[in-house]
């Protein structure tokens, strides 16, 4: 049962048409591009998912409106908070190499902000409030103003308390200048979300009073009976009182399920069904963008392949996959070849407890059988970050999940054992393979991170090659990590110069979340880079969940093995007891934010600010 | 019966703890700045509004941005000085939390007359993750351990440590019949509650009297899943003294023990009706103390009652 919060309907503070009309008025609105349909929600527009009218705005000067706003979602009403009136917000597509100026006006009662995530622009104009402006005050308008200096699929959002999981998200798109290296006849964005109809602030608040407030596929009778009759009596309960005796949860995959979340595909839930259409023999370009506040996607089209040719709005050498896990806040452009039947574009989340969907069909009316979910995945030692002990203790640690091929992948892909350390590793000979960082498990030191930190890692190691707990027995082509290589080696090739290490903490049983065991209100400093300087920013993840970061303003290199092409992204995801490292070229002076973009986890205090420092014009 | 009359000054001398106690814990946070209700913000208006001279603060590129699109006035008033800024996250709010454990009716079946017995175990907290304000209540009547019935508050001050636990210093009054009077006393508390391993909810304090009594109580609960809203929840729970206290129904050494098993059905998380039993029995002095108090040292009960949190 769902707890039913007392909903207000408020008026209208600004109609979309009246924003048209104004846009309009002043030459502002761009053209419809009927190419890309948009992901318009509008509560007095009720239109069919076919045929929805583009909402698509361009050009030198864009104006947004952010204002509060019923919303109806399968039947149910709630109170939404919109950029220009819909869930999601209008497209924003630009030009590489313009300038844009982006007016943002208040009607809400509260302050709010909106981020252009993954952009390159000046520190002030990156809407973080608190790290790069004091917010957007209610009845103020903000004016924002950058080149723009990068091309590909992105998103913007608020960064203020809950909004964006309120509905403040959109799609932005950055053309290239240079022809694109790969070729496409339609092309659609696919922004997936999470919605709820409880408060952001009640999310957070049931999961401090209680960690699995949301969690209803927990371990309970009925599975351990199941257990003990495959794996026998004592086993199964060795495997259970280990568990408990660790004070954790196997089952802990999402804090926020299904049990509130409603999934979104566009803005639309898996029964509005939103459908795309397409001719006979076009080749699709697919614009994923997890704007998601706190849900992991596993993402596949049954029937399909899908080449990756682009993440986080960067070229990537074009990998061919059926399926790949989508932390929040990526994106990754893929390129499918339907043949003439509909097809269903399922995001399965993690812990399998929802999942959101939408179709691709040559005709109108046509939709694809939906899948059946997976069951539930569950937790190893591995990603305890105890997998030594489980090779040293033998079947009382043995996991019922546990897959042979996914055990201490170190061994595997270790061509170059030099040490993690050694930062002069990259032997000008080795184009494209390098070492990867964490390669070689290495072991936690002797600081536990402080009482707001459950657990550590006792071994973290790099684990870009698994696709992810849960996928580890896929049948299918799942992307790793170690997939990802850009088309063109980037300009700074130069090895890091030092190593900043950070650890991902967490409790579990109270909802605290923080970098290094302390929450952003607790770190008395900045993590401080030098202007011009390669360093290598290394994350370990203590917890027991996976965590996508984001770093604003700079790109974060992902030292992923592959030699002079690493990938460079705005939002990694790390996952439980991994070692991750990305290469970063600090060349952005100014303060910028860097946190989980799991948005509870963020608002509980992981997060902190990166300074860029030294810069001297 | 004189029961109500006895616990609603106890439930007062409780609310005026939290009323007192409550501003000093939310004062330790960092405020909350809501530029649109603070005075400076409202200065930058009237200044911008009679063109004054401008805040310092407003750095250069900010200020070119502003003055070279068309909304320049109004993007000015974004534009406050850092300190005005308000945090990037709220890491530190404070919350209050309620747990109402234990409410429940327990039929007396021993006695020839009916008698509408009941129980109730409250506990809760304002605070943020490590500092919090606890406040506790534990009211009974008919137990194998307290004849007639016996009312507790606890108000203490507790500190999140070693991972898993909370530290609990502050008082605590009771107050019981004997000999058909009410009698009240007061005592100091130090505690410790949390999580051990094995998933067991531990709560085990040390209590010291005004006369100087020494007392103890452990109790340690476990929920078993039958499924995911179906939900047996173990409980056991006892009290020691070093000193007998006749008054109070003390007697030395080991006091009671108490076994009970409650099975909830989570309408919600928040609200779960259950249904159980309850095994209690007094040992030694405290169990003649409950007999001449005209109690029944060993019992058995049925309980029914509800757990609801918020």
């Amino acid at each position: 049962m769902q707890l039913k919060k007392r909903i207000q309907d408020r008026p209208h503070l600004i109609s979309r048409r009246v924003l048209l009309k104004r846009a309009g008025a002043l030459g502002l609105l761009a053209a419809i591009q009927p190419l890309l349909p948009a992901c318009a929600r509008h509560r007095s527009l009720p239109m069919t998912p076919i045929g929805r009218q583009p909402s698509t705005l361009s050009g030198n000067l864009i104006d947004l409106v952010i204002g509060e706003q019923s919303f109806v979602l399968d039947g149910q009403t709630g109170t939404a908070m919109t950029i220009n009136g819909t869930i999601p917000g209008p497209l924003i597509r630009l030009k590489e190499g313009q300038e844009v100026t982006l007016r943002v006006t208040n009607q809400l009662a509260e302050s709010t902000s909106i981020h252009w995530h993954g952009i390159l622009l000046p520190p002030k104009m990156d809407g973080v409030p608190g790290v790069s402006f004091g917010g957007i005050q209610p009845g103020a308008t903000f004016t924002y103003r950058f080149p723009v200096k990068q091309s590909g699929t992105y998103w913007y959002h608020s960064h203020s308390g809950g909004q964006e999981l309120q509905g403040m998200y959109a799609p932005m798109i950055l053309d290239p200048v240079d022809p694109e290296p790969f070729q496409y006849e339609r092309e659609y964005v696919v922004m997936l979300s999470d919605w709820s109809f409880e408060s952001p602030d009640r999310l957070l608040s049931n999961l401090k009073m209680q960690g699995g407030y949301y969690n209803f596929q927990k371990r309970a009778a009925r599975e351990f009976l199941g257990d003990v009759r495959r794996m026998g009596f004592w086993t199964a309960l060795q495997d259970y009182l280990m568990w408990h005796q660790m004070r954790m949860d196997p089952t802990d995959f999402a804090d926020v399920t299904g049990y509130t979340m409603t999934y979104l595909m566009n803005g639309l839930s898996p029964s509005e069904n939103w459908t795309a259409l397409f001719g006979s023999g076009e080749r699709i370009r697919l614009r994923f963008i997890n704007a998601a506040s706190m849900t992991f996607y596993d993402v596949r089209i049954p029937g399909l392949t899908m080449v990756v040719v682009q993440a986080d709005g960067q070229n990537v050498q074009p990998v061919t996959v059926e399926e790949f896990r989508f932390g929040p806040a990526e994106t990754y452009d893929v390129i499918i070849e339907p043949t003439d039947q509909p097809y269903t574009i399922f995001a399965e989340t993690i812990d399998r407890s929802g999942y959101a969907r939408g179709t691709l069909a040559p005709r109108a009316g046509m939709s694809a059988e939906i899948p059946e979910r997976r069951s539930r995945p569950l937790r190893t030692m591995e990603d305890m970050g105890m997998a030594y002990m489980k090779h040293s203790n033998g079947s009382g640690m043995t996991m019922p999940d546990t897959n042979p091929s996914s055990e201490m992948p170190s061994m595997e892909h270790g061509q170059h054992d030099v040490g993690t350390h050694d930062m002069a590793s990259r032997s000008p000979d080795s184009q494209t393979v390098s070492m990867v960082p964490g390669s070689q498990p290495v072991k936690h030191g002797s600081d536990e991170h402080g009482t707001g930190n459950q657990t550590v890692a006792e071994y973290s190691w790099n684990r870009f090659e698994e696709p992810g707990r849960g996928l580890e027995h896929s049948p299918r082509r799942v992307l790793r990590y170690t997939d990802l290589k850009s088309l063109v080696p980037y300009p700074d090739q130069r090895a890091p110069e030092r190593e900043i290490e950070l650890h991902l903490t967490g409790h579990m049983e109270r909802f605290m979340w923080s970098f290094d065991g302390k929450k952003y209100s607790e770190a008395k400093n900045l993590i401080a880079f030098r202007y011009g300087e390669r360093v290598r920013f290394t994350f370990v993840n203590d917890t027991m969940m996976e965590h996508p970061l984001h770093l604003h303003g700079m790109w974060m290199h992902l030292e992923n093995g592959a030699g002079t092409y690493l990938p460079r992204k705005h939002t990694v995801i790390v996952k439980p007891a991994e070692r991750v490292s990305v290469a970063i070229t600090a060349d952005a002076p100014g303060r910028w934010a860097f946190h989980c973009h799991l948005l509870l986890h963020m608002e509980a205090g992981m997060f902190r600010v990166v300074e860029v420092s030294g810069y001297e014009p | 019966m004189s029961v109500r009359a006895v616990q609603w000054p106890v439930v007062l001398i409780g609310l005026l703890g939290v009323t007192i106690y409550a501003p000093l814990v939310s004062a330790e946070s960092r405020p909350i700045v809501s530029p649109i209700k603070s005075a400076h913000h409202s200065d930058a208006l009237i200044e911008l509004n009679t063109g004054g001279p401008q805040r310092q603060g407003i750095d250069v590129e900010t200020k070119s941005v502003a003055l070279s699109s068309s909304g320049e006035e109004r993007t000015l008033l974004n534009l406050s000085p850092k300190e005005s800024w308000p945090s990037p996250v709220n890491d530190e709010e404070n919350r209050l939390f309620t747990l109402i454990d234990v409410l429940e009716y327990r039929p007396n079946m021993s006695k020839g007359e009916r008698t509408s017995d009941y129980r109730w175990d409250i506990e809760g907290w304002y605070g943020g993750d490590y500092n919090r304000l606890w406040f506790k209540s534990e009211g009974q009547r008919d137990t194998a351990f307290k004849a007639d019935y016996d009312v507790d508050f606890q108000l203490l001050y507790g500190r999140f440590i070693r991972k898993y636990y909370d530290v609990q210093i502050g008082p605590r009054v009771e107050t019981q019949t004997f000999r058909g009077s009410n009698v009240t006393r007061g005592l100091g508390v130090i505690g410790i509650q949390g999580l051990v391993p094995y998933n067991y909810e531990l709560e085990a304090a040390l209590f010291i009297d005004q006369n100087g009594k020494v007392s103890g109580r452990l109790s340690l609960t476990k929920d078993l899943l039958l499924t995911q809203r179906l939900i047996l929840q173990g409980r056991f729970e006892t009290n020691v003294a070093v000193q007998r206290v006749e008054q109070f129904t003390t007697g030395s050494g080991l006091n009671n023990l108490e076994f009970g098993m409650r099975l909830r059905y989570e309408i919600w998380r928040e609200f779960a009706p259950y249904v159980g039993f309850s095994l209690d029995r007094s040992f030694g002095e405290t169990a003649t103390l409950v007999r001449q108090e005209g109690g029944n040292p060993s019992q058995v009960r049925f309980v029914t009652g509800v757990r609801m949190w918020f």
